[in-house]
């Protein structure tokens, strides 16, 4: 291909790249803008916007709400997510295949489509929305993920070394906890880690699912626009990306950190 | 310390009989090694001593009591695996304590017996490092002391050395063996190396497609196979079609095409009778000499050589008498024959061995 034919793939790769980060780094820029509108143009730089949001009790309430559906659905899918993953690697279950299947399938299935099932199928049980459905969905779609990570690293995890453990006088359970939990550790983490961001990101399946009443960053901010775009939006925005990408980077440091200090 | 007997063990994948009705009692302190090509049923046997399997029918006995129903960490074993399997996340010195914290041991003499057996093994100052960072040989030798610290019962080796090196698996070979000798623990060792066996062990059991072939002293499975497996599987022999004409006096009269008449000693011809037999020489046994030698009490035959494999010490003869080749390894005096020379092969009756005809299986 001639020089001519790679600049243009260069230049096209860019404008890919700005399409898709350009708006992110407007909102950015704009929750630090003094004025009071939310648009351009920029009028000062200022913390204003932040500090309306921290005086805003029902985007602070829709942040606790976030938070603690977040880390139970992480607690959940990750100790759902641990234990299945040893069913599934550790000990022959009949039909391993068609459960492995069934437990990763959320993924591969439209989040509208299960949003509507689970709906429907509560209701057909008579049963009504709750925080504790939500919770349940969010556990749903997240426990694949955690599943997915968990496995992998199960898989690598040799099994003569638990039998050594065993060997010398260790129970399966204080095996467990001595040799394949600490080994396992960092694929854990990054599970419950991915659980609690997408459980915080979601929007479609925590529209169908919240009881009234109940908002989640998410749903708050999407209520929020529906009124006006307001500049304390683009601050959550701004707390919103913070969160979701952050955390992640902070856990695959964390994750890093961990497997080095256990020489694997 | 504790004697091993399996009893009547039989072991079943499904269909598949991984080990048919096998009888085994090792005795308190004995070095007992299973050898057996790959898929005989060593690992199977092993494993059901440590109770990593079930057995499908029979007993495990250790020290007289019947450890079926016992899990695995309340057998009181060491194991060495083939891998080494140590904890990647704990430093050698936790490695080596580990089994202690599920013993009666004081927390203060822990570290004391951690260092002992590293000063076992040879290795006094890696215990602060981590696995990752010991070569193969040190890893092995780490494995090894921690299945002897906590004092076994019984220490269970799979392939140990098999993973390593050729020159650091003799050294490896010696090693285990000054140790196991010095804490006399009852050991069972599983290999498929006729040489670690032969050099290691009190006695030998050689094992084929999941049945005990022949259970003895090395010398013995070594000098009187008892099958012609045995015979192939540990070095190399020549087995020959002969004919027995009589057995009386200590001595069997065997024939044989190419060597004519001689007598090998009765305690080398256990179950033949007179009648079809197969004699076993061995490649070491059967000594080329030049041609028109002859030499007091050999039976001879003339010869001529096809192929010489030479391996600095000694070489290997493919050689043809008549129309069946046979093999010889011999100390090189001097200079090996050349390939295709005339040459005289002799052997001497005592060193010969002879087996029943056995029915094809
Ligand atoms: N879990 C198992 N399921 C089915 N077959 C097995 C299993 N473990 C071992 N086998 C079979 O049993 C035979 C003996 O295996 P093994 O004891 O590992 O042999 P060795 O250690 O002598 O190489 C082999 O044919 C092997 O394929
Ligand atoms: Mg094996």
């Amino acid at each position: 291909m001639t020089g001519l034919g790679w600049h243009l793939i260069r230049g096209y790769a860019i404008l890919v790249y700005l399409f898709m980060f350009l708006p992110v780094a407007v909102v950015v820029l704009l929750s630090f803008n003094a004025s009071q509108f939310g648009s351009f143009p920029m009028t000062g730089f200022s913390f204003r916007w932040f500090v309306e949001l921290a005086n805003n009790d029902a985007i602070l309430r829709a942040f606790r709400t976030s938070i603690i559906l977040g880390l139970l659905t992480a607690l959940i899918s990750t100790t759902l997510g641990v234990l299945a993953s040893l069913a599934l690697v550790r000990y022959r279950v009949p039909g391993a295949n068609l459960v492995s299947t069934l437990l990763i399938a959320p993924i591969l299935v439209p989040e509208v489509v299960l949003a509507v099932a689970l709906l429907l199928f509560l209701n057909f049980l008579g049963i009504n929305k709750s925080f504790t459905l939500l919770l349940f969905g969010h556990v749903i779609f997240t426990l694949p993920f955690v599943i997915l990570v968990v496995q992998a690293r199960l898989v690598a995890i040799r099994r003569d070394v638990e039998e050594a453990a065993m060997s010398l006088g260790a129970s399966p359970i204080q095996t467990f906890f001595q040799i394949t939990l600490p080994l396992m550790l960092p694929a854990v983490l990054a599970g419950a880690l991915f659980a609690f961001t997408i459980s915080f990101d979601d929007i479609t399946g925590t529209l169908f699912w919240k009881p009234g009443g109940v908002e989640t960053v998410p749903t708050q901010i999407f209520a929020m626009l529906r009124n006006s775009i307001s500049p304390e939006i683009n601050a959550l925005g701004t707390v919103m990306i913070v969160m979701t990408v952050g955390l992640p980077l902070l856990g695959a440091a964390i994750a890093r950190t961990l497997s080095k200090k256990s020489g694997l | 310390m504790s004697s091993v007997h399996l009893k009547n063990i039989v072991k079943r994948f499904g269909s598949f009989t991984a080990v048919h009705p096998t009888d085994l009692e090792i005795p308190e302190g004995h070095f007992v090694t299973l050898l057996g090509p790959s898929g005989c049923g060593k690992t199977t046997n092993l494993r059901m001593i440590a109770g990593l399997l079930d057995p499908t029918e029979g007993e495990i006995l250790i020290g007289g009591r019947r450890v079926n129903e016992v899990p695995i960490h309340k057998r009181n074993l060491g194991i060495v695996f083939q891998n080494y399997a140590l904890f990647p996340h704990k430093t050698v010195a936790q490695n080596v304590a580990f089994g202690l914290h599920y013993r009666d041991v004081p927390k203060s003499e822990i570290p004391g017996k951690v260092a002992a057996a590293l000063e076992l093994v040879q290795l006094p100052d890696v215990g602060e490092r981590y696995p990752k960072a010991l070569s193969g040989g040190q890893q092995q030798r780490i494995a090894l002391a921690r299945a002897i610290v906590t004092e076994p019962d019984v220490l269970l080796l799979d392939e140990p050395l098999s993973a390593l090196d050729a020159n650091l698996r003799e050294d490896m070979r010696v090693e285990l063996k000054r140790i196991q000798d010095k804490i006399g623990v009852t050991t069972v060792f599983v290999t498929h190396d006729q040489s670690e066996a032969l050099a290691m062990s009190d006695k030998i059991v050689v094992m084929s497609a999941g049945r005990v072939e022949q259970m003895g002293t090395p010398e013995e499975v070594y000098n009187t196979p008892a099958s012609e497996f045995v015979a192939n599987f540990l070095g190399a022999s020549n087995i020959l079609d002969a004919t027995c004409r009589d057995v009386s006096g200590g001595t069997a009269q065997l024939e044989a095409p190419l060597f004519g008449a001689f007598g090998v000693p009765a305690a080398k011809a256990g179950g033949v009778s007179p009648g079809p037999a197969r004699m076993v020489l061995r490649a070491e046994k059967l000594l080329i000499q030049p041609p028109g030698t002859t030499a007091e009490g050999q039976v001879q035959a003339e010869a001529r050589i096809e192929t010489v494999d030479y391996q600095g010490q000694t070489v290997r003869y493919f050689l043809r008498v008549g129309d069946t080749q046979l093999q010889a390894i011999n100390m090189i005096d001097e200079r090996p024959f050349e390939e295709g020379a005339a040459v005289t092969a002799g052997f001497r009756p005592q060193d010969c061995a002879a087996l029943p005809v056995e029915a094809p299986r």
